[in-house]
C-alpha cells in the first residue's frame, strides 16, 4: 500500500507528464510482478467490482467520525470525491500505521461480497483505523472505484514501454480488455500469447480529432474516404475460435447486450475483427440516440425492446482477417476486404451494414453536407486517408472527424452550484432558463463547461454578490447574465419543467451584449424540436 | 450589545464598529488583512502590532489608537479590550463588556501555534462571534510543526535537482510564518516586493525575517537553488518567469483538498493555515463557554446547524457583506 500510495502522491503532485512517467517507471522497477500487475490494472481503470455499498461506507465513516449524515453530505459536496471525503472526516489517531501489500488488500476486497454485513464492516473499519491518512484515501478509493488519478492510459503505456523495452502500440494492445491481475503474470500479459488464450482481446481503437483547419488543407479529395459520422456506440466485433466478443470503445464487454450479433459466431470466419458503429436502425435509417440509451439501460432485454430498438453495426474497418492483424495495411486494402466479407451471402447482412463512402466531388460539397448533416441523420463526416494504416489512440493527420455545428439557444443564468473536485468552492455548475408564455423563466439546461478559468472566477464573484436565495449548495441569482448554450440534440421531455431535454449542453459563449429579456423562449425551443426532428 | 449592520458589526453603546467595510467614525480593527482593515475610517483602534500594517496599507496619516493585549479602554461604560487571536502578528479578538454582559468578536483566529503570532487566548463570554472559514469536518489540519519540516525537505530536494522553490503564501502572516521556519542553509532566500514591504513594516516593531527583495537590479544568476516567498497573486504573472526553472507550492488550508490544489495548478500544496480547522473551532467555542454563538465568514450555515443540533448550543448564521472567501484567506 505504502509504495503504491507514494506512487499516487508522486503522480498527483506534479503537473508534468514526464515526471509522472518517471514515477511509474521507478515504481515498476522497484516492485515484484504481482504488485506491478495490480498497480497497472488500477492505473488504467481496470478495477475490481465494488464490494460494499457506498451508503454503508458513509454510514460507518459518520459513525466513527461522530458526525450526522447531513454534515457528511455537506462535506462530501465540497470535496467532490467520496473516498477523499471519508478519509478526511475520519479522526486521525496517532497509532503507528500498518503496511499492507496492495495485491493482498485487493484480493481481500474482491472476496468481501461473500462476507456478512457485520464482517464487512469490521474488515473495512479495521483498515481505516490502521492506515495512515494518505493510505486511507487510496484504500477507500479501491472500494469506491473510479480510480482516475491524474494519469492517462497513454502515460501508463509509455512507462510500461520504457520498463519493458517494448513498442508502445504493442503495450497498448496487450492492455486492452478486462484482464484480471490475479490470473496473469507479467509474462502472460506482455509476451506473445499462446494460441487461443487471449481470444477476447480487442485492438486499441483509432480515434480522430475534430478538423480544425479548412478541408482544402487536406489536399486532393481523391486521397480521402468520406463517411457519415453516426451517433451510436463505437464498437469492435471479434470472432475467434468460434467465439464472439463485442467490445465498446469504453472497453466494456457488451456481447450479452446485443443478442442480434449472436449469429455472427457462426457466420463470420474465425479470426475476424470489425470496427464500426453499433446503432439502432430501421427502414434503412438510424433511430434517434435516445432509443439506444433506453435499450442499453435495460438489465433484461424483452422481446419488446429488441423489436423497438433493433441494432446493427455499420462497419467501417477490418482490423483482423484470417487471424492476421492487418492494421498496418492501407485503409484501401482493408476496405476492399471488408466489402468482400460483407457481400458474402453468409455474412448476416441484416445486422452488418457497410458504412457508405460518400461520393463527393470536391470539398465545398462536403462542407454543404456537413452543414446539413442532421437532415441526413448523422452528426457530420469522417475523413480517412485512403492509404492510412489503423493507428492506436487519438492521433492527428490521417483520420479526422468533422462534426456539424451544434444547435444553440440563449439562456439566462438563474441557479449556480459549487463544483466538485478541481472546482470545489467555485460556483461552476450553472442552470439556464428560457421564458415561457407567462413571462416566467423556466430552467432548460444545466451546463458545467465552456467558460475560461478567468470567466469562471469573474462569474463566481458576481454570483456571490448577487445571490437572492440559498438552498443548501445551490444559490439562485438575479436574472441578469445571458449565455449562448450549444447542444447536439433536442427532444421533448415530460421530466423537465421547460418540456425539453438537451443532449450534451455546454456554454458556447457569454453574451454580455444581451439583456435577459432578449433570451430565447420556450416556444422557440419547441419550434426547434419540430424543425430538427422533422 | 452588538448589532450586525450593513456597515459592519456595531456597538451602539460605544458607538464603534468592528472591522467595518464602509467609512465610519470609530473602527476597531481585529487585524491587518484588507478584508478586515479598510480605508476611510475617521479613527482606528487596534493592537499595537497591527498599527504599522495599517499605516503601510491605508496611509501614514490615519488616526490610530493602539492597545496592548489585555489593556482595557472604557468608552461610555463599555469596557473594550483586545486579546490574542493567534491568526497573524497583531491579530486580536475584541472583548466588549457592559453591565455584566460579555461579547467577544474573534475576527480571524487559530489555535495552532505558528511560532510567531501571540497564541490564541480563550476568553469566557456570553456571546461569541466566530469565523467558520474551515467549519467542516473534512478540514482537520496537520500540526504546523510537521508541515514546516516538509516544506524544508521539498525545498532541499528541488535545490538538489537544480531548481528554485517558489513558496506562495499571503504576504501578511503566512509569508512570515514560512520565513521564520525556513532552513536558510538550503539556499539563498528571496522575497516578492509585497512580502518585503510587510517585513519592513514589521521590522519597525522588532520582527526580523530572512530574505532579499527581488528588484529590477537583482542579478538573475544569483537566484539559483533559491527559495522565493511570494503572495498567491504572483502565480501566473510574468514576474515568475525570471525565477525559472522552479517548482511552485501553495501554502494554505485550502490545500487540504486535492481538488483545490489541482485547480490552482501548483506542484505542491502544503496544508498551512492561519485559520482554525474543524477541531480548533469546536475547542475554541467550548473554551469560551458562550451561550450564544454567531457564525460568520465561511461555512456559516452547516457550522451553525452543527452547533445547534449536535452540540446543543444556541447558534445563528450571520452573513456579513464582504464575507466571501478572498485571497486573504489563503
Amino acid at each position: 500500500m505504502k509504495r503504491f500510495t507514494d506512487l499516487f502522491t508522486a503522480i498527483d503532485q506534479t503537473t508534468k507528464t514526464n515526471e509522472k512517467v518517471a514515477a511509474i517507471v521507478r515504481f515498476l522497477a522497484d516492485s515484484d510482478d504481482r504488485s506491478k500487475l495490480y498497480a497497472i490494472a488500477l492505473l488504467i481503470g481496470n478495477r475490481p467490482r465494488r464490494p460494499v455499498k457506498t451508503s454503508d461506507l458513509k454510514k460507518w465513516a459518520t459513525e466513527i467520525a461522530k458526525i450526522p449524515d447531513w454534515l457528511f453530505e455537506e462535506s462530501y459536496h465540497i470535496v467532490g470525491d467520496l473516498a477523499e471525503a471519508i478519509a478526511l472526516v475520519l479522526p486521525f489517531d496517532s497509532i503507528s500505521p500498518n503496511d499492507y501489500r496492495l495485491p493482498d488488500v485487493i484480493d481481500e476486497l474482491s472476496k468481501l461480497s461473500e462476507q456478512s454485513d457485520a464482517r464487512k464492516k469490521d474488515i473495512i473499519t479495521d483498515y481505516w483505523r490502521h492506515l495512515g491518512k494518505d493510505e486511507r484515501f487510496i484504500f477507500t478509493k479501491l472500494i469506491t472505484g473510479n480510480f482516475r488519478i491524474g494519469v492517462s492510459r497513454q502515460l501508463v503505456i509509455k512507462a510500461l514501454s520504457i520498463h519493458l523495452n517494448m513498442d508502445e502500440a504493442a503495450v497498448a494492445h496487450r492492455l486492452m480488455g478486462k484482464w484480471i491481475p490475479a490470473a496473469e503474470t507479467m509474462m502472460s500479459l506482455f509476451s506473445e500469447p499462446a494460441s487461443g488464450t487471449r481470444d477476447f482481446q480487442p485492438y486499441p481503437f483509432y480515434l480522430a480529432y475534430q478538423l480544425d483547419t479548412p478541408p482544402e488543407s487536406l489536399g486532393d479529395i481523391e486521397d480521402w474516404y468520406i463517411e457519415k459520422k453516426l451517433d451510436g456506440i463505437r464498437g469492435q466485433i471479434i470472432v475467434r475460435n468460434g467465439q464472439l466478443f463485442v467490445w465498446s470503445r469504453g472497453e466494456d464487454l457488451l456481447t450479452d447486450k446485443f443478442p442480434e450479433f449472436t449469429q455472427l459466431a457462426e457466420s463470420l470466419p474465425d479470426g475476424t475483427v470489425i470496427d464500426g458503429e453499433i446503432i439502432p436502425w430501421q427502414d434503412g435509417q438510424p433511430l434517434p440516440f435516445q432509443v439506444m440509451q433506453t435499450r442499453i439501460g435495460r438489465k433484461n432485454l424483452s422481446q419488446k425492446s429488441l423489436r423497438e430498438a433493433p441494432l446493427v453495426m455499420v462497419c467501417y474497418d477490418l482490423l483482423e482477417w484470417n487471424g492476421e492483424d492487418i492494421r498496418d495495411m492501407p485503409m484501401s486494402y482493408r476496405r476492399n476486404l471488408l466489402e468482400t466479407l460483407l457481400s458474402s451471402p453468409t455474412a448476416a447482412p441484416d445486422v452488418l451494414l457497410l458504412s457508405e463512402i460518400m461520393p463527393f466531388n470536391n470539398w465545398p460539397e462536403v462542407a454543404v453536407f456537413r452543414q446539413h448533416a442532421r437532415d441526413f441523420h448523422c452528426e457530420g463526416v469522417m475523413l480517412k486517408r485512403r492509404d492510412s494504416s489503423y493507428g492506436s489512440g487519438r492521433r492527428r493527420g490521417n483520420w479526422w472527424k468533422w462534426k456539424t455545428d451544434p444547435l444553440t439557444a440563449d439562456g439566462v443564468l438563474i441557479y449556480a452550484q459549487s463544483g466538485h473536485g478541481r472546482r470545489a468552492n467555485l460556483y461552476t455548475d450553472y442552470t439556464f432558463a428560457v421564458w415561457d408564455e407567462t413571462g416566467t423563466l423556466v430552467p432548460f439546461a444545466k451546463a458545467y463547461s465552456g467558460l475560461t478559468d478567468k470567466e469562471i472566477t469573474e462569474l463566481d464573484a458576481w454570483i456571490k454578490r448577487n445571490t437572492t436565495e440559498r438552498f443548501g449548495p445551490v444559490r439562485s441569482v438575479k436574472p441578469h447574465h445571458v449565455f449562448e448554450i450549444a447542444f447536439e440534440g433536442i427532444q421533448k421531455s415530460s421530466r423537465h419543467k421547460s418540456g425539453v431535454a438537451l443532449r450534451f449542453p455546454r456554454i458556447l459563449r457569454w453574451r454580455r451584449d444581451k439583456s435577459p429579456e432578449s433570451a430565447n423562449t420556450q416556444t422557440d425551443l419547441l419550434e426547434l424540436i419540430a424543425a430538427v426532428n422533422g | 450589545m452588538l448589532r450586525f449592520t450593513e456597515r459592519g458589526i456595531y456597538c451602539p453603546q460605544a458607538d464603534m464598529y468592528i472591522d467595518p467595510w464602509q467609512p465610519v467614525e470609530k473602527a476597531i480593527v481585529t487585524h491587518g488583512h484588507s478584508d478586515h482593515a479598510r480605508w476611510g475610517m475617521r479613527r482606528y483602534l487596534c493592537h499595537r502590532h497591527t498599527a504599522p500594517i495599517l499605516r503601510l496599507r491605508l496611509g501614514m496619516d490615519i488616526a490610530i489608537q493602539e492597545l496592548a493585549y489585555g489593556e482595557v479602554l472604557t468608552v461610555n461604560g463599555v469596557r473594550i479590550s483586545l486579546h490574542p487571536a493567534g491568526h497573524i502578528i497583531g491579530s486580536a479578538q475584541v472583548k466588549l463588556e457592559h453591565k455584566g454582559e460579555v461579547w467577544v468578536v474573534s475576527g480571524d483566529y487559530k489555535l495552532a501555534y505558528d511560532g510567531l503570532s501571540e497564541p490564541f487566548e480563550p476568553v469566557r463570554c456570553h456571546h461569541f462571534v466566530t469565523e467558520s472559514t474551515f467549519g467542516l469536518p473534512v478540514y482537520q489540519f496537520p500540526d504546523p510543526a510537521m508541515v514546516f519540516p516538509a516544506i524544508n525537505q521539498w525545498c532541499a530536494r528541488n535545490a538538489a535537482e537544480g531548481l528554485n522553490s517558489v513558496l506562495l503564501g499571503y504576504a501578511l502572516g503566512k509569508s512570515q510564518a514560512i520565513l521564520a521556519h525556513l532552513d536558510t542553509t538550503i539556499g539563498p532566500v528571496f522575497l516578492h516586493g509585497a512580502v518585503a514591504n510587510v517585513n519592513a513594516s514589521l521590522g519597525e516593531i522588532g520582527f526580523q525575517f530572512a530574505g532579499a527583495r527581488i528588484t529590477s537590479e537583482t542579478d538573475r544568476k544569483a537566484i539559483k537553488d533559491a527559495i522565493i516567498v511570494a503572495p498567491p497573486s504572483a502565480y501566473g504573472s510574468p514576474w515568475l518567469k525570471k525565477l525559472l526553472p522552479y517548482r511552485i507550492a501553495l501554502c494554505s488550508g485550502w490545500m487540504q483538498l486535492r481538488g483545490a490544489r489541482r485547480r490552482r495548478g501548483v506542484d505542491r500544496g502544503f496544508v498551512l493555515s492561519d485559520h482554525c480547522d474543524w477541531r480548533q473551532l469546536n475547542d475554541a467555542i467550548t473554551a469560551t463557554a458562550a451561550e450564544m454563538v454567531y457564525v460568520t465568514h465561511g461555512y456559516e450555515e452547516p457550522f451553525a446547524r452543527w452547533l445547534c443540533e449536535e452540540r446543543g448550543l444556541q447558534a445563528k448564521e450571520v452573513h456579513l457583506q464582504g464575507g466571501e472567501t478572498g485571497e486573504e484567506d489563503l
